[in-house]
């Protein structure tokens, strides 16, 4: 294993400095607790928005705080939810009266630690209110399951989110948009290589030469199927079939399709995958209005990609295209 | 004899001990079926009880012990450990709140507020892969051996070897809660992790109450 860093036991730590240090016109970074939030925060009379998570997902959450999206960011140690404490100082440091939304991953880790710091936020008289992201929908049955996993959706559910709440709307109103961006948002992975965690110093399963994880999550923890690697316009098709059947998709809609890298894959392959999905949409009679393709929730070096879709409105384009400044997000300012 | 604060302290320790002992273990097991992750975060939050265990005054009770590790387990673990540990020492503490001497009427409403407190924020049942599938037949365990007129050491016993069968009762299972879940049948041969991780604290609990 070969990786940059110093002690493994201070990865986050000296990375969120950097991430501090990198992005001082956008964001201020507190060390104890570790939490990342926008300089201007707490703005007055907006509805704060606070996401986190285990570290090794960047730029989620940490590049995406700032006006237009995130108010604040809760890092966690590597793949590991933050504890409760960081989430309840980063609520109430962007509490600016209109309440803060919670924007939970759903998995048993984060739903627990934030739903603590919720109680505890609560307790000191600060309102939240909390949604989770659940789009994976590699994970078929959710009746025997932690439910599905939030993973690159989240980023979609962000954006908009913060959108609502940067024109003005209360808290139960950026609750309501972003419950309705989970609802019509669907992703599903897939993973070439495994990623190896600093401090555990060896790869979270392994894979051999030719084969991949279908349906992977965000945190390295195996999928669902294993199959021999194929080219990538097969591997796209496995992965978007079940996304356009899930909620489902069909002719006439119009969408948001992100093509999203897993952190060691190359932008050269993502936009073969991009194209391969567009192509797919297109003979389905479902029209691409709106794209995103990049490293936005990555599993550190993994290689692979996922691709989700959102079905959009024009409530929800009109929130997708205000203006966002953010260290991994920017236009419109 | 009862156990008091010198065996509340004496468990903790050595169960930070344990956690350090069996950090790589449990990395292992966590690897196989989850993400990799809870001996770290068991061995860092331990390690972080170990440091404010000093400070916990003389006349400190066994329930105060147990607050202390609630609390700081909860800020200092992450994860789902984290919450779930957290809250069933919280509910021990509450449990035995103000006792200076632990009889084995305690002892069980002690176990069995910890177990309570991790069905409750956890969700999971018996049979699910998780913590709980250790926890339970620990409770079970030891109610039975206090009905049967069992001293402390022994009841403690009795869950420390019912919480172990419990663990390796997980590994045919499939996982339905927690990261687990998500492998469907391929968690099957695998133990689950925090199963391993409750037996090795209540095996930590049995060894010291046989030496204080």
């Amino acid at each position: 294993m070969k990786k940059l860093v110093n002690d493994p036991k201070n990865v986050v730590t000296e990375a969120v400095a950097g991430f501090g240090a990198a992005h001082a016109d956008l964001v201020r970074v507190s060390t104890d607790p570790i939490y990342i939030v926008r300089t201007d925060a707490p703005v007055a009379g907006k509805v704060g928005i606070v996401s986190g998570g285990g570290s090794g997902h960047e730029p989620m959450h940490g590049g995406l705080v700032g006006p237009g999206m995130l108010d604040a960011a809760v890092p966690g140690a590597v793949f590991t939810s933050p504890t409760p404490d960081p989430i309840l100082a980063a609520t109430k440091a962007v509490d600016g009266g209109a309440g803060v939304l919670h924007i939970v991953k759903n998995y048993t880790g984060d739903v627990l630690n934030f739903e603590t710091a919720a109680d505890l936020a609560a307790a000191d008289g600060v309102e939240v209110r909390s949604v989770l992201v659940n789009d994976d929908v590699a994970v078929k049955d959710s009746l025997y399951t932690a439910g599905r996993r939030g993973v690159a959706g989240t980023v979609l559910v962000e954006k908009i989110a913060g959108a609502a709440a940067d024109r003005g709307d209360d808290l139960e109103s950026v609750a309501l948009v972003a419950e309705r961006v989970i609802g019509q948002v669907r992703s599903m992975g897939v993973a070439l290589t495994p990623c190896v965690v600093p401090h555990a110093g060896q790869p979270s399963f392994t894979l051999a030469e030719d084969e991949i994880e279908i349906g992977i999550g965000i945190h390295g923890e195996p999928g669902r199927e294993r199959i021999k690697l194929e080219p990538a316009d097969a591997i796209v098709d496995r992965l978007l079939g079940p996304i356009l059947d899930d909620i489902p998709f069909v002719a006439g809609d119009k969408v948001l399709l992100f093509v999203n890298g897993m952190g060691g894959t190359p932008q050269v392959e993502l936009y073969i995958v991009f194209r391969r999905a567009a192509e797919v949409l297109a003979e389905r009679g479902i029209e691409v209005t709106r794209t995103l393709v990049g490293n936005f929730t990555t599993a550190l070096e993994m290689q692979g990609m996922s691709i989700t879709v959102l079905k959009l409105d024009d409530e929800l384009t009109t929130l997708w295209d205000a203006p966002v400044q953010t260290a991994a997000l920017r236009w419109g300012r | 004899m009862n156990l008091g604060v010198a065996w509340a302290k004496a468990w903790i320790t050595s169960s930070a001990d344990v956690m350090s002992e069996h950090r790589i273990e449990l990395i292992d097991l966590d690897r196989n079926i989850g993400d990799g992750d809870h001996g770290e975060n068991m061995d860092r939050g331990f390690q972080a009880v170990l440091a404010k265990l000093e400070a916990v005054p003389a006349e400190a009770s066994p329930g105060d012990v147990l607050k202390m590790v609630a609390t700081t387990l909860i800020s200092t673990v992450g994860g789902a450990a984290g919450p779930l540990y957290g809250t069933a020492f919280l509910k021990a503490s509450i449990a035995i709140a103000g006792a200076t001497d632990l009889d084995g009427a305690a002892l069980v409403r002690l176990l069995t507020a910890a177990r309570d407190g991790i069905v409750l924020r956890g969700k999971a049942e018996s049979g699910d892969k998780t913590m709980v599938d250790a926890w339970t037949p620990a409770v079970d365990a030891a109610g039975a051996a206090h009905a049967a007129g069992a001293d402390d050491l022994a009841i403690l016993q009795a869950a420390a070897d019912a919480a172990e069968a419990g663990a390796l009762a997980t590994e045919p299972l499939v996982a339905r809660k927690g990261r687990a879940s998500y492998l469907g049948e391929r968690a099957i041969g695998h133990r689950d992790p925090g199963a391993q991780s409750s037996a090795l604290l209540l095996r930590a609990a049995a060894d010291t109450a046989a030496l204080v």
